[in-house]
């Protein structure tokens, strides 16, 4: 299984550093979603639950962007058939997917966090920046299993498009609100690490179940 | 007969919604020998081939591939079976060597064995060059590398020779001609080639079996009355 899911995603990774469809498309939108804001709320620094929620949606709504084109190669040049033609376990398609979802999250974040900071963000990162990476990486791992998951679901039929955010949406919204809750305090004038720990289980909780529910209706639906 | 059959088929019955793409097909193909699949645009050829292939399920009758059983048994043959169809299964943004070592990792296969069908199709110098700069003959003669490149038992090719001229053709006739030393299933629209390749002929029309025996290629005629 590993064989199989290191050779799906090294496949992925090299398509992607190819073409440079989905992350920079990612970091692009979620900087210039930052530039709007910035002018659209006519403040020059935003902090606490406002800061946090602008961060949270932008990175969800880039997330969408990364979901949507996760099975294109697949879907339009038979990958899938090749997948399924081949005597490997569907897991690894999961592990190899959600995988590559959560690198193209990590790079997106390398670029967006650091411009959240200087375009909204009033107290400064540094010193919170463990507990923000933690928070990161937990939701990230949330994100990329729902998010591989609602691909695989959704690239099958002609309205992808549409059916990745009516889908992903809700489905993510409680890893949201826990990364959210999470960074509230660490933007906050006094940045606190308030009720840390109680959501970064929450996020893992959450990264534990969607994860192995992911792998437990994957092999349906790729199959015909 | 006393072995299990490379391909057994009862009743094969699949459709499309309401509409049926193949129904009652019965036919036994015995292991080196190769099936010829013959009938009009929409007469369920390549549905039939996707079936074997595990791609798509059958909806009713039985189905056996080297004696196991579709589509509760797939994951027991899938890896011994080749496929060729209409798309090559390739990706554009990857050379053809880089798309052969993709598969050859999801098949468990070494690189060696990707240097030899490159080298088999006539494009171990190409190799390198990323699928989407290579002409339509020369992805069809990928393809049939990637079909191949896992020694499959069954090779499944619906119109294989598609886009190739006679001598590219004429390359690949060892990878997946009449030589080639497994048991095959053919689509074609080349009564007479297909006739002269095949041990036993299967004509098709609108989904339902018209013939399953063995033809000789002076008995094109009744192949061709499919096509009126």
């Amino acid at each position: 299984m590993t064989r199989a899911a290191l050779a799906i995603l090294r496949k992925d990774l090299t398509i992607e550093l190819r073409t440079r469809e989905s992350v920079p498309a990612m970091a692009l939108f979620s900087v210039t979603v930052f530039v709007l804001f910035h002018f659209g709320l006519d403040r020059d620094t935003l902090e606490g639950e406002l800061a946090s929620g602008v961060l949270w949606v932008t990175l969800l709504l880039a997330t969408v962007l990364g979901v949507n084109r996760l099975f294109v190669a697949e879907h339009e040049q038979g990958g899938v058939e090749g997948l399924l033609l081949a005597p490997i376990d569907r897991t690894a398609v999961f592990l190899a997917k959600a995988g590559a979802l959560l690198l193209y999250l990590l790079l997106l974040e390398v670029v967006a966090i650091p411009a959240f900071a200087v375009l909204l963000l009033g107290p400064s990162l540094l010193e919170t920046l463990p507990e923000l990476l933690a928070i990161v990486l937990l939701a990230d791992i949330g994100l990329a299993a729902v998010g591989a998951l609602v691909s695989a679901l959704a690239s099958e039929t002609r309205a992808r498009d549409l059916i990745v955010p009516l889908l992903l949406l809700p489905l993510v919204v409680p890893v949201i609100i826990a990364a959210g809750s999470a960074t509230e305090p660490l933007f906050a004038r006094a940045q606190t690490a308030e009720d840390l720990g109680q959501w970064l289980g929450l996020m893992a909780l959450y990264d534990v179940v969607f994860v192995l529910l992911s792998v437990a209706l994957f092999d349906y639906l790729l199959e015909d | 007969m006393s072995g299990p059959a490379a391909v057994e088929l009862d009743g094969l019955e699949r459709h499309y919604g309401e509409r049926p793409a193949l129904a009652g097909i019965t036919l036994r193909l015995e292991p080196g020998q190769t099936l010829g699949v013959f009938g009009s645009n929409g007469a369920g050829k390549s549905t039939l081939l996707r079936v074997l292939a595990t791609l798509q399920r059958p909806h009713a009758g039985r189905v056996l591939v080297d004696g196991a059983e579709l589509p509760g048994e797939a994951w027991k043959v899938r890896g011994r079976i080749g496929y060729l169809g209409h798309e090559p299964l390739l990706f554009r943004e990857l050379s053809g060597r880089e798309n052969l070592r993709y598969h050859a990792r999801l098949h468990g296969v070494g690189f060696e064995r990707v240097e030899e069908v490159l080298a088999a199709v006539g494009l171990e110098r190409r190799g390198a060059d990323p699928v989407r700069e290579l002409s339509r003959g020369m992805v069809q003669r990928l393809a049939a590398a990637r079909a191949v490149l896992h020694r499959p038992a069954l090779l499944l090719l619906d119109e294989p020779r598609a886009g190739l001229d006679p001598a590219a053709a004429a390359l690949l006739e060892p990878l997946i001609g009449r030589g080639a030393p497994l048991t095959r299933v053919l689509v074609s629209h080349d009564v007479e080639g297909g006739l002269a390749e095949c041990d036993l002929a299967l004509g098709l029309r609108a989904g339902r079996q018209v013939f399953a025996e063995a033809l000789r290629p002076a008995q094109a005629g009744r192949v061709r009355e499919l096509y009126a």
